[in-house]
């Protein structure tokens, strides 16, 4: 298991690109595979692709099989919902932790 | 502070959190290994855990409630799939029925736990959780086992309490 930088970071530094920025947008309500979103930009097949598979490991898309072709959708909304249970799944091992230390404090002091 | 630090991995369904404790790593494990400190802070005041039958050596099944300020209980359970004491505890957790049988409709999670000396007596723990589906994630949190929303509600309710004794 590895672990990953904070993924606001890589959200951000994704969106940082006008194209990328551009491939997000045109994501959201269109059904397009890697090709035919490549068709869109004056730049190579495989800079479109490198520029997507960013994007994929920055969550905001996804790519996902409808029939027999692979069409790249943004997943903000997966994402977002994600992100907000983790938040909260935080809050609670704060908690724990909170917690712990006391438990190990009360023990300390009634040793002395 | 003694949470260090915190990464969380919105795809993967990943988070590790580390903290850091002024004790030894054999202190630390008693805190998972004594089910009577376990149950003081696995869930938070308003929804306190019970554990019915605990152990840490692999293939235990421990199983626990939380029960909450209306009287209710959810379930929980945990496989222990490897354990190293005191060091390193792989767990794999699951929703329960309410006769204390897994809930197969949720996937499993896992949790593992590091536990190791760093240096000036302190112990660093981290925990990684692993889920398997934002819904398991959303069960898990209505299960109680968050402050949030309950904790807050019992503070008001205590505040509320306070005005009652003034006025009267």
């Amino acid at each position: 298991m590895q672990l990953v930088p904070p993924d606001f970071d890589r959200m951000f530094g994704a969106l940082a690109d006008a194209t990328r920025r551009d491939i997000v947008r045109r994501a959201i309500d269109s059904e397009e595979g890697v090709a035919e979103l490549a068709s869109h930009y004056p730049m190579s097949f495989a800079a479109v692709q490198k520029h997507i598979a960013l994007l994929e490991r920055a969550g905001l898309v996804t790519k996902r099989r409808i029939g027999r072709r692979k069409v790249v959708r943004t997943n903000l909304a997966g994402l977002i919902a994600a992100r907000r249970l983790l938040d909260r799944y935080e809050e609670l091992w704060r908690g724990r932790v909170d917690r712990m230390t006391q438990l190990i404090t009360d023990t300390k002091e009634t040793d002395r | 502070m003694t949470v260090t630090a915190v990464y969380k991995d919105p795809q993967a369904l990943t988070m590790t959190l580390e903290a850091e404790f002024d004790a030894t790593p054999e202190r630390v494990w008693q805190l998972w290994a004594d089910p009577r400190q376990l149950e003081r802070w696995w869930g938070p005041p308003t929804y306190p855990a019970t554990f019915t039958k605990h152990g840490l050596s692999p293939g235990t099944r421990v199983e626990y409630h939380m029960t909450g300020p209306e009287g209710d209980q959810p379930k929980g359970y945990w496989d222990i799939l490897e354990a190293d004491a005191p060091h390193r505890l792989l767990v794999r957790d699951g929703f329960a029925n309410d006769d204390g049988t897994p809930n197969e409709e949720f996937p499993t999670g896992e949790m593992e736990v590091t536990i190791e000396e760093s240096g000036d007596g302190r112990t660093r723990m981290s925990i990684l959780s692993r889920f398997p589906s934002t819904e398991a994630m959303e069960q898990l949190l209505a299960m109680g086992q968050e402050e949030g929303m309950k904790q807050a509600v019992g503070q008001i309710d205590a505040i509320l309490a306070q005005d009652t004794v003034r006025t009267a």
